[in-house]
């Protein structure tokens, strides 16, 4: 009778173990692997201030990334985020140093205003064209990425917006350098912004509505689901994200040019594919996204305190980690 | 008419003591299969008794877990994804493996073209093309897109290719699940010919009035179990019933219920047209069944897809208790209580990868939710609730909608469409490849909804459905409402005559 009861808690647990995603857990198992491998290249690395800064560097990716999670699951794709990086971080500077408000507190909580609503509007841009103009999502963001980078190479004609205003640098400085109970406001941001963007995909119908429609868009529109109206939405979230991205970039250089946000789409898209997301759609893992690009921001931390490869190959190295990545998770699949 | 297997026939193909399980849930148990040379062979069995794992693992897609295949007396080891296909196995999916953008043509010799001198001989595969197109009687453009085609075409090219490659062993899953009366017997009669030239088929379907007429044996499976191996000629079409289920079926249909002249007409159709269908009118009460017929193509699921607002319609209105709703707005007219149930549970019913949970709440989110945050506990019960209310009996209640059979999945679609609350369900073919046991547990569901007080439109191809189950049949052709039968006109013939154009309507 025991050994029955027995038999039957080992099968349970079997069970459990092998209802583990594979896909969830990986990314995590990734960065626990780089973290080892960082520590043994280098003894600094491990140490809190090091892994803070990297995660403090990691926030403006991180963040964007977050929003495009919630595009990509709902099955569609924006390659605008790094020209709307730049073209939203020009716009706020110019508005900083247009003067229209005379009180510096009231001029940056407008200029935040601004920032946020420039942000939903860019978002919305993209949706539209991609939900009403029916173009496929990966043409209608090209198409937003020349024009918001074009804009703003024709704002800053060709060289750097600066902030003027120093006492508005001043107060805005914390922003990006400061702390909050010890913590770098960046880290601080992407807990909160991950953590609310969680609870929109999981704990909410809107969150739900979005994995349907990517995962199959008949029976989200047999459903009664208006399909048009969640793949906007997931739009305008991806363009709230990168202007909170923008929000800590301002203050950190007080300065943007042309070249702000130059490949951020691709690291964007490569954290959210190592994060465990389906790029085809239907599976959103935020937690996973902000796993991945973290993990994009040790490995060039790694380089550059290793020394075994020059840091100039970053950028092929980050495209090498998303076609692993891809490779990873089909292989991943296959096997459940 | 037919023609007996000389017993002693060379055996093909045969399965011994196959066993197969998926991730530690065994499907088949030892079941041994044996297909002779120029023989049609039924395999029968409920949802979920193996006969879709038999036929992959007989055809290469899947490997036994244990046992052995015999090809031609030898033991062989099947090729995957198909490839037995060069061996002259070939399986006719359900869901056909036809590439939209190409032409009939290409999807012929797709994968050995013809070359002359290493340039495509298009000519040459055009001509054999129409060469196997006239064979099968087939007037299908051989330059034509797939994506163009109707479903009985595409079941057609489909054939075709399976006799252009010279196939031995051919089998067939549900292949007139979408197929007319008339196309139905013309796969007939060309699935007798090809027989006669010493080709076999197995044959998979549940329609036991086919398998009676073509086959020339059955096999009967159940629980993964092999039940029975017997010529069809000394089997009737009940005691195959009775071999699937295991126990004796009482009555297929529920006693029908008619509502009061005087019910409350819920629903109100006054000439509603959209591109296709003209001018249709007629009206439905609470408590009653409304059966939609006709042939396939005749605007019945456009129609229905019109009401519902799954697309606009050009002129008309739609009355749900007096009230008009608006047109092309699908979530308005549910929020009115009117609800539909797509007929294809795969593409656009459920969303395969998801568990059950997801998918059946995912039309009434709302009642799941306070300000837009979902309450799991709420959502939780729902689901104990649905499987105890519509019998979804599953293995691990984790499994995802894509791994059910076909018969939960439509038990699941029927809860998730019923979660809504409607007072008036669309049904759009009720029990499209499910087992009859399965079709026997929902026409009780239907009918205990509409005596619930509900009002429910049943659309199906299947003739004995609609007169088992409804008052009353609308009978559509041609995209215009050709007649609505009541009470003893309700019959084959009669639905027939309007159906095919021979009878109008007199009077609406």
């Amino acid at each position: 009778m025991s050994v029955n009861q027995e038999s039957g808690q080992e099968a349970i647990r079997r069970r459990s173990w092998r209802d583990i995603d594979l896909r969830a857990v990986a990314p995590f198992v990734a960065l626990a692997l780089l973290l080892l491998v960082g520590a043994l290249v280098n003894p600094n690395f491990i140490s809190i201030n090091n892994l803070a800064n990297v995660a403090t560097r990691s926030a403006f990716i991180a963040i964007i990334a977050v929003g495009a999670t919630f595009v990509i699951s709902s099955g569609d794709l924006d390659l605008s985020v790094g020209a709307m990086v730049a073209f939203i971080a020009s716009l706020m500077i110019l508005f900083m140093n247009s003067g229209v408000i005379a009180d510096p507190v009231l001029m940056l909580l407008a200029a935040i205003l601004f920032t946020i609503v420039a942000g939903a509007l860019c978002g919305l841009t993209n949706g539209l064209i991609t939900t009403v103009g029916k173009i496929e999502p990966f043409i209608a963001t090209l198409g937003t990425m020349g024009i918001y980078r074009g804009l703003t190479t024709w704002l800053s004609q060709g060289g750097a917006i600066t902030l003027k205003e120093p006492q508005l640098q001043e107060m805005y400085r914390p922003a990006y350098f400061g702390t909050i109970a010890g913590v770098p406001v960046p880290i601080v941001a992407i807990l909160a912004v991950t953590a609310v963007a969680a609870f929109i995909l999981y704990r909410t119908r809107y969150g739900r509505h979005v994995v349907a429609v990517g995962s199959n868009r008949d029976v989200a529109r047999y459903s009664g689901i208006s399909v048009n109206r969640v793949r906007t939405i997931a739009f305008v979230i991806q363009g709230l994200c990168v202007a909170a991205a923008v929000l800590l970039y301002v203050p950190r250089l007080g300065s943007t040019s042309a070249t702000t946000g130059i490949l951020w789409e691709l690291q964007a898209i490569t954290a959210v594919v190592v994060g465990g997301t389906a790029l085809k759609g239907g599976a959103g893992r935020v937690w996973g996204t902000i796993c991945g690009a973290f993990i994009l921001e040790l490995v060039g931390n790694i380089m550059l305190l290793s020394n075994f490869i020059s840091e100039y190959l970053i950028g092929a190295i980050q495209g090498a980690i998303i076609i692993i990545a891809m490779l990873v998770q089909r292989s991943l699949v296959r096997k459940s | 008419m037919k023609t007996e297997v000389v017993d002693g026939a060379p055996v093909v193909l045969s399965a011994r003591r196959i066993s197969k399980s998926f991730s530690g849930v065994q499907v088949l148990f030892s079941v041994d299969f044996e297909l002779r040379q120029g023989e049609i062979h039924a395999l029968m069995g409920e949802n979920g008794a193996g006969k879709s794992t038999l036929v992959k693992i007989l055809s290469g897609f899947e490997q036994p877990t244990s046992g052995e295949i015999l090809f031609d007396g030898k033991s062989v080891k099947l090729p995957p994804n198909g490839a037995a296909e060069a061996l002259g196995i070939v399986m006719i999916h359900q869901e056909f493996n036809l590439a939209e953008h190409l032409t009939v043509t290409e999807s012929l010799f797709l994968g050995r073209e013809v070359t002359r001198f290493g340039v495509l001989d298009r000519k040459f595969m055009r001509a054999e093309t129409r060469r196997v197109l006239d064979l099968l009687g087939s007037h299908v453009d051989e330059r034509a897109m797939i994506g163009s085609l109707s479903i009985a075409e595409k079941q057609m090219v489909e054939i075709a290719k399976a006799i252009s490659r010279d196939a031995r062993v051919v089998f067939m899953d549900e292949p007139t699940a979408v197929l007319s009366r008339e196309e139905t017997n013309f796969l007939f009669r060309l699935v007798r010919k090809l027989r006669d030239k010493g080709t076999s088929f197995v044959f998979v379907s549940h329609k036991l009035d086919e398998v009676m007429e073509l086959t020339d044996r059955v096999t009967v499976l159940r629980d993964g179990q092999w039940i029975k191996t017997a010529p069809t000629s000394i089997l009737d079409g009940e005691a195959i019933a009775q071999l699937m289920v295991g126990r004796e079926l009482s009555s297929l249909y529920p006693a029908k219920t008619e509502p009061d002249v005087d019910e409350e007409v819920v629903l109100r159709v006054n000439s509603v047209s959209t591109g296709y269908v003209r001018d249709a009118s007629f009206e439905v009460r609470r408590g009653e069944i409304l059966g939609f017929s006709g042939l396939i193509g005749s605007g019945r699921t456009e129609l229905m897809e019109a009401i519902v607002g799954l697309r606009s319609h050009l002129t008309g209105e739609v009355l749900v208790r007096g009230q008009p709703v608006p047109s092309g707005d699908v979530h308005a007219v549910n929020k009115a209580g009117l609800a539909y149930m797509t007929k294809d549970r795969k593409a656009k019913g459920l969303l395969l990868n998801a568990g059950m949970m997801a998918n059946l709440t995912l039309q009434s989110l709302g009642r799941h939710s306070r300000l837009g945050y979902l309450d799991p506990a709420s959502e939780d019960a729902a689901l104990v609730r649905a499987r105890r209310r519509f019998d979804i009996r599953v293995r691990d209640d984790r499994i995802v909608a894509g791994r059910m059979s076909g018969g939960n999945q439509q038990k699941l679609l029927l809860a998730k469409v019923m979660e809504t609350d409607p007072g008036i369900i669309i049904i759009d073919e009720p029990t499209r490849g499910i087992d009859v046991g399965t079709k026997q547990q929902i026409y009780h569901f239907i009918s205990a909804l509409a005596r619930d007080g509900r009002a429910i439109i049943v659309v199906s191809s299947e003739m004995p459905e609609i007169i088992g189950l409804c008052s009353r049949v609308v009978v559509m052709r041609e995209g215009h409402i050709a007649g609505i039968l009541e009470g003893d006109e309700i019959s084959e013939q009669e639905i027939m005559r309007y159906a095919a154009g021979l009878k109008k309507k007199t009077a609406a």
